[in-house]
């Protein structure tokens, strides 16, 4: 017995931690999976089913819309400017700060984000006007900075670096060597990088994008701060749920609002989870 | 003289180049600078400092200034004072934990905020009831917000240093388990400290989801709120915070480069529970 | 014919006055160099010296400022790489991560539209060749350094180039590795009978493997000879001092003769024509006797199995490496005095240091 409880003391160590967890995290957890399930303090499928509702479900498709429209765009542009720097000097300044901005921006998101494109954009914006009085372009349009095409252009500002910084360390793995061996083996540029290169990256570069994906959806701050009326992705749609005591005629809707979102996420993690085990297997 | 293949493609990977840089510095240039033109501009034409000036005569903007450093610093601390002896201590004792630890630090990365804060709403009735409705509780949920980027930070840096031959040596000469950790491993990881630090202010100063959600008034939701009556005033907070964000992190990626072998904090992995 | 090797003679290779510079830095200088056909040379040289520059030219992964590269009676010197048909082993991971052994040497093949049965033939004839048939499905990173330079070895081969390149390919392996692949190589290139150019800085590993080894120095060809010739007849102080160990003995030298440690010696073509300087003498062309009033003295003997190596320190403070055998070695011992004498009849006078 003495010997056990004394096996046993330095994990009592991790008590604090993770006590701080639980409340904190836990806790919050828990209760959104056991508000999803009940309705005025008895277990229900009421909420579950409310997820059912058209104008949900529209929210959620337009959540997927941008979170992948955003992730592909990401990818495709972040890959490139990657390419970029990387086929550059790889030590040269130009690299260094160019990696450097592209965490900065990566994590540059919100109510700044918002107010930096609706200074460009909207009805009164720099770019409107510069356009509006040079060219004579109307770019404001019916206002879609405001709708689902303004998120797509204003989360690109932030998934674009982030896929240069996730898919940067990829293409550095790919060694000056297997090109020059492939290029010596008689393979042209194109050759090479559908049978080397493309093969070698695209478990990366799907990963990466899956990440973007993930980013896109969880995001929050960005929409709401553009986005003040109207609720068209899930996230603005849990905002109302939150601020308004009983939407759609349910008490406990946002627990399976934030649910769905759980779920969404976990599901991508867990792809990104398999392709980068899969990745490992070559480039260890 | 006409070129060879390879000279060609030299030519070739640049234009290619220039394009890209071209192109996409245009566009993450475009709204910076549309921001500083947006809040100087007056209607009718001239330039003004006044929605700048805002920035410290509203009394709005400035409490939610002051709440919002008031938050960093009260989160930092809080950080340091949940993770440092955790994570040491774990070395120390119970190496069995690592994973489970690191799994739970990671954790909140694939938990969006947003998912937190509708779990975490009861969790605050709790916390106003005990402690007073001050937008300073935010600390506690903003503790959990930075863990992952925090922990990454201290990790790298105790993987620096042989924290259990440090320990050794210290409690051999005498010194207890505090001073073990404040006097020995916490001075050889100050830099690691100093990037969970910057990161964590960084993350505060930006944060809104939970602040706005759970109404309270930090620099952020206040720059929203004075959006729907003085915009220009909000874009020159927007800027100065960005600017400011900016050099922080900056600073940070300079501190990450002096120590060798030190992956770089701010490469993330998936952070879908960040402001964006 | 269903031999593992396509029998084929190898093709001429001429680099004429091949010019490199990066910058202010001149890589390669006004280079000639033929390699005959079905011949291995060995480009040695330390580093910076342009060997790994004259390798990229040949090779098309560079291309110089001056001259030309003919193979056979073909101009490839603005010819793309990969329309070049050379075989390339790189210095270290050049195998394609995502590919298996088999994939990797059958990759060219791939390339060229070779069907895949017959591509895979071919594959495992190389592989078999290289005595790695059994590891076909392993990938590059479950193979040592030694065996991934095997298949780097039968990739390059499998597309039956018309020149062999070989870049420092032992360099990154472990000495023991490093002699039996050395070996294989050049049983390998003899086998199939392909030109091949080899670059290293491993004296040994050139003077080893190939028919004629040119030393660099500074872009340029010092001195291109059959190793016997460079080791025994060296053409330059810088080729003496590279290749083998050798000695430098203070020597004065006038009208074609030398005067060094009290004999009277030929002087070799290449010497300084006259005054003092240094003769460069190997350690085996150094003989140690025990004798009462001779001029050096021991410092240290090591017995090195067939060779026992001396250590003698000289009147004028300088230190010589002799090398004994047998019954004399036996007789010396750390302090001892000794005369020292020279067995060769002529000596190169390098400028005095």
């Amino acid at each position: 017995m003495k010997t056990r409880a004394r096996r046993l003391l330095p994990t009592l160590g991790l008590v604090p931690f993770l006590g701080y967890l639980t409340v904190f995290l836990f806790i919050p957890t828990i209760i959104i999976v056991v508000g999803a399930f009940t309705d005025h303090g008895r277990a229900s499928l009421t909420n579950i089913q409310g997820l059912a509702n058209p104008t949900v479900w529209q929210a959620l498709k337009q959540s997927l819309i941008l979170s992948a429209s955003t992730a592909a765009i990401g990818a495709v542009f972040g890959s490139l400017l990657a390419y970029a720097l990387v086929s550059g000097n790889p030590s040269g300044l130009a690299r260094r700060a160019a990696t450097s901005v592209c965490g900065v921006l990566a994590q540059f998101g919100g109510v700044m984000l918002a107010f930096a494109f609706i200074a460009t954009l909207s009805y009164s914006g720099s770019l409107t006007d510069l356009l509006r009085d040079h060219a004579g372009i109307d770019i404001f349009g019916s206002g879609w900075l405001f709708a689902l095409p303004g998120l797509i252009l204003v989360y690109s500002y932030f998934q674009i670096p982030l896929m240069v910084i996730v898919f940067l360390p990829a293409l550095d793995g790919i060694r000056v060597q297997w090109r020059e061996a492939a290029e010596n083996l008689g393979a042209t540029t194109w050759q090479f990088w559908r049978h080397v290169g493309g093969p070698l990256l695209f478990p990366a570069f799907l990963g990466s994008a899956l990440l973007l994906f993930a980013n896109a959806f969880a995001s929050y701050a960005t929409a709401a701060a553009l986005v003040s009326q109207g609720n068209p992705i899930t996230p603005l749609y849990i905002r109302a749920a939150l601020t308004s005591e009983i939407i759609l005629g349910r008490q406990n809707l946002a627990y399976a609002l934030a649910l769905e979102m759980i779920v969404v996420v976990a599901i991508v993690m867990a792809a990104y989870a398999l392709l980068v085990r899969r990745t490992s297997k070559w480039l260890s | 003289m006409s070129r060879t293949p390879r000279q060609q493609r030299a030519r070739r990977l640049r234009t290619f180049r220039i394009t890209v840089f071209v192109a996409l510095g245009l566009f993450f240039l475009v709204p910076l600078i549309s921001m500083a033109e947006y809040s100087t501009r007056v209607n009718g034409g001239g330039r003004s400092g006044a929605a700048w000036a805002a920035l410290v005569t509203d009394p709005d903007l400035r409490s939610g200034i002051l709440t919002s450093l008031e938050l960093a610093v009260l989160t930092v601390v809080g950080m340091i004072v949940l993770l440092v002896p955790t994570m040491v201590w774990v070395r120390l004792r119970v190496p069995k934990a690592a994973r489970t630890i690191e799994f739970l630090c990671l954790l909140p990365l694939t938990i969006p905020a947003l998912v937190i804060v509708v779990g975490i709403a009861p969790v605050y009735a709790w916390v106003t009831y005990f402690l007073g409705n001050s937008a300073l509780t935010l600390t506690f949920a903003y503790v959990v917000l930075v863990l992952p980027y925090s922990f990454r930070a201290l990790d790298a840096g105790l993987s620096g240093i042989d924290v259990q031959t440090l320990s050794d040596a210290a409690r051999s000469l005498g010194a207890g388990w505090f001073t073990v950790i404040a006097r020995v491993i916490v001075p050889n990881i100050a830099s690691a400290l100093l990037s969970a630090a910057f990161i964590s202010v960084a993350l505060v100063l930006g944060e809104y989801t939970f602040a706005s959600l759970l109404d309270f008034q930090n620099m952020q939701v206040v720059i929203d709120y004075l959006g729907k009556s003085n915009s220009q005033a909000s874009v020159a907070a927007s800027l100065a915070a960005l600017i400011f964000g900016f050099l922080l992190l900056l600073l940070l990626t300079l501190v990450g480069r002096r120590r060798r072998g030190e992956p770089a904090v701010l490469a993330p992995t998936p952070q879908p529970g960040q402001e964006g | 014919m269903a031999t593992a090797v396509t029998e084929r003679t190898g093709l001429e290779v001429r680099l004429e006055g091949l010019s490199r510079h990066f910058g202010d830095v001149r890589a390669l200088d006004n280079l000639d160099l033929t390699l005959h056909p079905g011949e291995l040379v060995a480009l040695l040289g330390p580093s910076g010296c342009g060997k790994t520059t004259a390798l990229r030219l040949v090779a098309g992964l560079d291309e110089p400022d001056a001259g030309r590269i003919l193979v056979g009676d073909r101009d490839v010197t603005h010819m793309p790489a990969n329309k070049r048909d050379m075989g390339m082993v790189f210095q270290s991971y050049s195998l394609f991560p995502h590919l298996t052994t088999q994939e990797n040497v059958a990759f060219g093949l791939k390339l060229r539209g070779t069907d895949r049965g017959a591509r895979e033939k071919r594959a495992k004839e190389m592989l078999e060749l290289v005595g790695l048939g059994h590891q076909a499905n392993r990938y590059a990173n479950q193979l040592s350094g030694g065996q991934q330079q095997r298949v780097a070895l039968a990739r390059a081969l499998a597309i039956e180039p018309s020149v062999l390149l070989l870049d420092e390919p032992l360099s990154a392996l472990d000495a023991k590795v490093r002699a039996q692949l050395r070996d294989e190589i050049r049983r390998v290139q003899l086998e199939v009978g392909t030109t091949a150019l080899f670059v290293t800085h491993d004296q040994e590993e050139a003077l080893a493997v190939a028919d004629r080894v040119g030393v660099m120095n500074k872009g340029k060809i010092e001195q291109l000879a059959e190793p016997e010739t460079l080791y025994n007849q060296p053409a330059s102080h810088f080729v003496a001092e590279f290749v083998g160990l050798m000695n430098r003995v203070p020597c004065h030298v006038a009208d074609g003769r030398v005067e060094v440690l009290g004999a009277t010696l030929g002087a070799r073509e290449g010497s300084l024509p006259s005054g003092p300087g240094d003769a460069l003498v190997r350690p085996e062309q150094l003989e140690v006797a025990a004798a009462e009033g001779g001029s050096g003295r021991v410092i240290t003997v090591s017995f090195l199995g067939s060779i026992t190596r001396v250590r003698v320190r000289m009147p004028n403070g300088s230190e010589l490496l002799a090398q004994a055998s047998g019954a004399e070695a036996a007789r010396l011992a750390a302090d001892q005095v000794v005369t020292v004498s020279i067995t060769a009849a002529d000596v190169l006078v390098a400028p005095a240091d």
